[in-house]
């Protein structure tokens, strides 16, 4: 044990000090964890991959009482033998990180459900604090709780809380010094499932984190990475576990998972008796209407719309790309800072080339700089707290369950609607999203379709600006996209071989986001988009220099001005596809650039707008899609995304020209 | 006491042109058959019927029998399309020749295992057996998936029918375990389900896999 508790010391402690006490939050998505988290730790939070995963994990520290501890907000898990990569993750820690204490946080209105875990947790021979959250909820639908004699009957503590009320913060943080990991209770099973738990149990002799009773359960239940575990920990008795339990597993083929789950039911109906009482008629809250409003097509739909309407037009596109942008763009950098910057850097350096590098046409500070922090981070920074209120507001899965029958045909399922609306903030941070999608097939088409028809919010923002100048300009390119997603995904779909999974759900209850949840979590997405973009930009500024000075830049643009030539564009447009491979965003400032000189009429825009859209996902993307999917699906991908692109300007333009459209 | 198959199509045409379709009688030449057709031999030998000229009278025992086998020849297409997912044409040539294997009790099996159909997939009329009426009496509603639920209907979990594993490990974390009381809150466009104070949502395909006791 001593050892273990070492190893793990040096692997993940990050502070110094000398004893850190962990805490690790644990329980199922949506019980109030992330809010818990926020109230227990300051504003020293760091949030990281979980290692080889593109699982988000927090870690904070709190001191309470003088001694130091470091909180761990794990992924949601509804059980300890996990199925997603968020719970294997949440597992992984409990496992490796051995912390000194786990709070599971439940959620009162679900006590008989959740509790499942909690009897899973103790019976692993963890320390276990219990929290009860949403009591408030629970008591203004007329459930009631005995907190009291709930912990006296699992004899481990249990605290009642409303964490988004601050109710029961204090009592928490109190038990998480004075917690006392050495009593529980011991629940059993029926005679036989408990013979065949001790069969298994009893040929474990290796040192475990977990109880050999809560390995063996895991052992029957199936459980690879276990497996793994117990093979390395038992040596030489390895194969003669491996083949008890096999022999046990088929003895119990027929409904194994199905026997353990209602045992485990029957035991936490026993807990319950005398703790809980629920009211004779059940409450509707307001949530629950405006939940029934949000699902129902008949008044779902329209509320999608209004909610794109203001959320994504009107605060993304007007406010962040508009006023924000004049502000941080036009007052700040062009008023102040690139003045000020070129006067002082030709006061400085004398060589022009250097000059150039710094504050020139594509300077680091006149281009790169005032890209990145003038008009993407404006953007960006109003669609993530858009995208941060829906998440808190339980409105996604609603809105997934609404579009999941146009999704099976497009081979994706509702899940898929979390990476594709995350993607009009920032594709490269949707594609690595699209991990939590179940089967390789669904993450390639929604790879593709991230990398070809979605938009990302800084280049949606720019061309909304650019097109809402010309009325029938902005309607032709959103149906151009809508359409092309449609198609693509349909063909794709049909002929990429494999089925789709079906889709299922929680649904959370609806909420009002709370202002301080929501402020950390457009920071965090804020600060790693920054820290990704930014070196970018400024790569970008280089090379465009570099391509300027060694006339390599034109050159490009000759050799791309027969293309340009082809979709009926002017030669300098050229310039925003350069710019474009290296961030689509920075293409679409880039043609906002040359429109704003008053270059393109309403057709020229429109079929560089949507050539842009279509174009090259960034650099950035493109690794991402290298990462994720291995260089093949995204060379492939990215072949087919240019070849579409021009393809489809082509022939827009042709339509436009013939139809006479927008002339 | 065992009809031959063609003896048995006689009765059913019979049964549908005069039971359905409310006319008297049937004509020799509209179910194909002459007056010494072994099949109509057979018939009138049982007195199921009988022969007037070219036209076929029911007796009353013929009318039992027929009401009988047309039963089977729709519990068959049943049996065919929700259990055997068979459709379209061979589906019907499979009922036809599977009808004739559901006697001797074999029809009260299959007719429980449905939970008792009242129409057959082309939406007409099964004719209740002792069987159905027993259920009916007993006020065993039998099991259903929940795609059979009406939005707003309760009832609880019998099983959960499912090839995938992890799935149902899934389902069962979420609380969907049998014995559980569940709502079924909406069917389009998605279902969404209510077990205690948790919603669901599923698909179709997900839908089907989840039986319901109503």
């Amino acid at each position: 044990m001593d050892e273990a508790a070492s190893r793990s010391h040096q692997a993940v402690n990050h502070s110094a000090n000398s004893r850190v006490r962990k805490v690790a939050l644990v329980g199922n998505p949506n019980v109030g964890k992330s809010v818990l988290f926020n109230a227990l730790t300051g504003a020293y939070v760091t949030v990281s991959n979980y290692p080889g995963t593109s699982v988000e994990v927090s870690r904070g520290s709190a001191t309470i009482d003088g001694v130091k501890c470091e909180i761990i907000d794990t992924p949601g898990m509804y059980a300890i033998l996990p199925i997603t990569e968020e719970e294997r993750v949440a597992r992984e820690i409990l496992l490796n990180e051995s912390p000194d204490l786990i709070i599971h946080v439940i959620d009162a209105r679900n006590l008989e459900r959740m509790l499942t875990m909690t009897l899973q947790l103790i019976e692993a021979g963890l320390p276990v604090l219990l929290v009860v959250n949403i009591m408030d909820e629970a008591e203004r639908m007329g459930i009631g709780i005995d907190i009291g004699l709930l912990s006296e009957k699992l004899g481990i503590p249990v605290i009642g809380a409303a964490t988004a009320k601050k109710r029961g913060v204090v009592e928490i943080r109190r038990a998480i010094i004075s917690h006392d990991s050495k009593r529980h209770a011991v629940f059993g099973y029926s005679r036989r499932l408990e013979k065949d738990i001790d069969e298994i149990a009893s040929a474990l002799n290796g040192e475990y984190h977990l109880s050999t009773k809560s390995l063996a359960l895991l052992l029957l239940q199936g459980d690879d990475e276990v497996a793994a575990l117990v093979n390395a920990s038992e040596g030489a008795q390895a194969v003669s576990v491996a083949e008890k339990v096999k022999a046990k597993r088929f003895e119990r083929r027929e409904s194994f998972h199905m026997d353990l789950s209602m045992e485990r039911k029957g035991i936490v109906h026993g807990l319950l008796d005398g703790v809980i009482t629920f009211p004779d008629k059940r409450r509707v809250t307001m949530a629950e209407r405006l939940s029934t409003l949000c699902v129902r097509p008949l008044t779902g739909v329209p509320i999608l719309l209004v909610v794109l309407y203001f959320g994504l037009y009107k605060f993304v596109g007007g406010f962040g790309a508009g006023t924000l942008v004049d502000l941080l763009e036009k007052k700040l950098f062009e008023g102040f800072i690139s003045p000020w910057a070129i006067t002082a850097v030709k006061a400085i350096v004398p060589w022009e080339i250097i000059q150039e590098l710094i504050v020139g046409e594509y300077g680091i500070i006149t281009l790169g700089l005032r890209y990145a922090v003038g008009i993407i981070l404006p953007i960006v920074a109003t669609f993530f707290l858009f995208f941060s209120i829906l998440e808190d507001s339980g409105y996604f899965p609603r809105l997934a369950l609404l579009v999941d029958r146009i999704f099976k045909k497009i081979g994706l399922t509702g899940r898929a609607v979390i990476p594709m609306v995350l993607g009009f903030g920032c594709d490269t941070m949707a594609t690595m999203v699209t991990r939590t999608l179940e089967t390789v097939r669904e993450r390639i088409i929604a790879t593709l379709l991230l990398a070809l028809a979605i938009p990302c919010s800084a280049q949606l923002g720019v061309i909304l600006a650019l097109l809402s100048k010309a009325p029938g300009a902005l309607l032709v390119w959103s149906v151009c996209l809508l359409l092309i997603f449609l198609v693509v995904g349909f063909l794709t779909a049909r002929l990429m071989p494999g089925e789709t999974p079906m889709f299922y759900m929680e649904l959370p209850p609806m909420r009002l986001p709370q202002f301080s949840n929501i402020l950390t979590k457009t920071y965090t997405r804020m600060q790693w988009y920054f820290m990704e973009i930014l070196p970018l930009f400024i790569l970008a500024s280089v090379l465009l220099w570099l391509g300027k000075i060694t006339h390599f830049f034109e050159t490009a643009v000759d050799a791309m001005s027969p293309l340009m030539a082809a979709l009926g564009l002017p030669r300098e447009v050229a310039v925003a596809f350069i710019f474009g491979f290296f961030r689509r965003d920075y293409g679409a400032a880039g043609l906002y650039d040359l429109q704003t000189k008053g270059g393109l009429d309403a057709r020229q825009l429109t079929v560089a707008a949507v050539t842009l859209t279509l174009f090259i996902p960034c650099v950035a993307q493109f690794l991402i899609m290298k990462k994720e999917r291995g260089w093949k699906v995204a060379t492939t991908i990215g072949l087919f995304v240019s070849g579409f692109a021009f393809g489809s300007g082509w022939m827009l333009n042709k339509f436009l020209l013939v139809t006479g459209i927008l002339s | 006491m065992k009809l031959t198959e063609k003896a048995e199509e006689i009765l059913e045409s019979m049964w549908i042109a005069i039971e359905e379709e409310g006319r008297g009688f049937v004509d020799l030449d509209s179910v194909e058959v002459t007056a010494d057709d072994p099949a109509v031999r057979e018939l009138t030998g049982h007195a199921f019927v009988e022969l007037k000229g070219e036209r076929i009278h029911f007796r009353p025992e013929g009318r039992a029998e027929g009401e009988k086998t047309i039963r089977r020849h729709r519990l068959a297409e049943r049996l065919m399309m929700d259990v055997l997912n068979i459709r379209g044409d061979n589906a019907e040539i499979k009922a036809c020749q599977f009808e004739h294997l559901l006697n001797e009790g074999v029809d009260v099996k299959v007719c429980t295992m449905l939970n008792h159909p009242t129409t057959c997939p082309h939406g007409k009329r099964i004719p209740p057996g002792e069987c159905c009426e027993e259920a009916a009496s007993r006020g065993d509603l039998g099991v259903v998936p929940l795609t059979e639920l009406k939005s707003g209907e309760e009832g609880e979990i019998a099983y959960i029918l499912t090839e995938d594993n992890k799935k149902m490990q899934k389902l069962m974390a979420m609380g969907v375990l049998p014995g559980n009381q569940i709502v079924l809150m909406q069917a389009f466009p998605s279902y969404i389900f209510r077990v205690g104070y948790s919603e669901f949502a599923i698909d179709t395909a997900m839908a089907r896999e989840i039986f319901v006791r109503r």
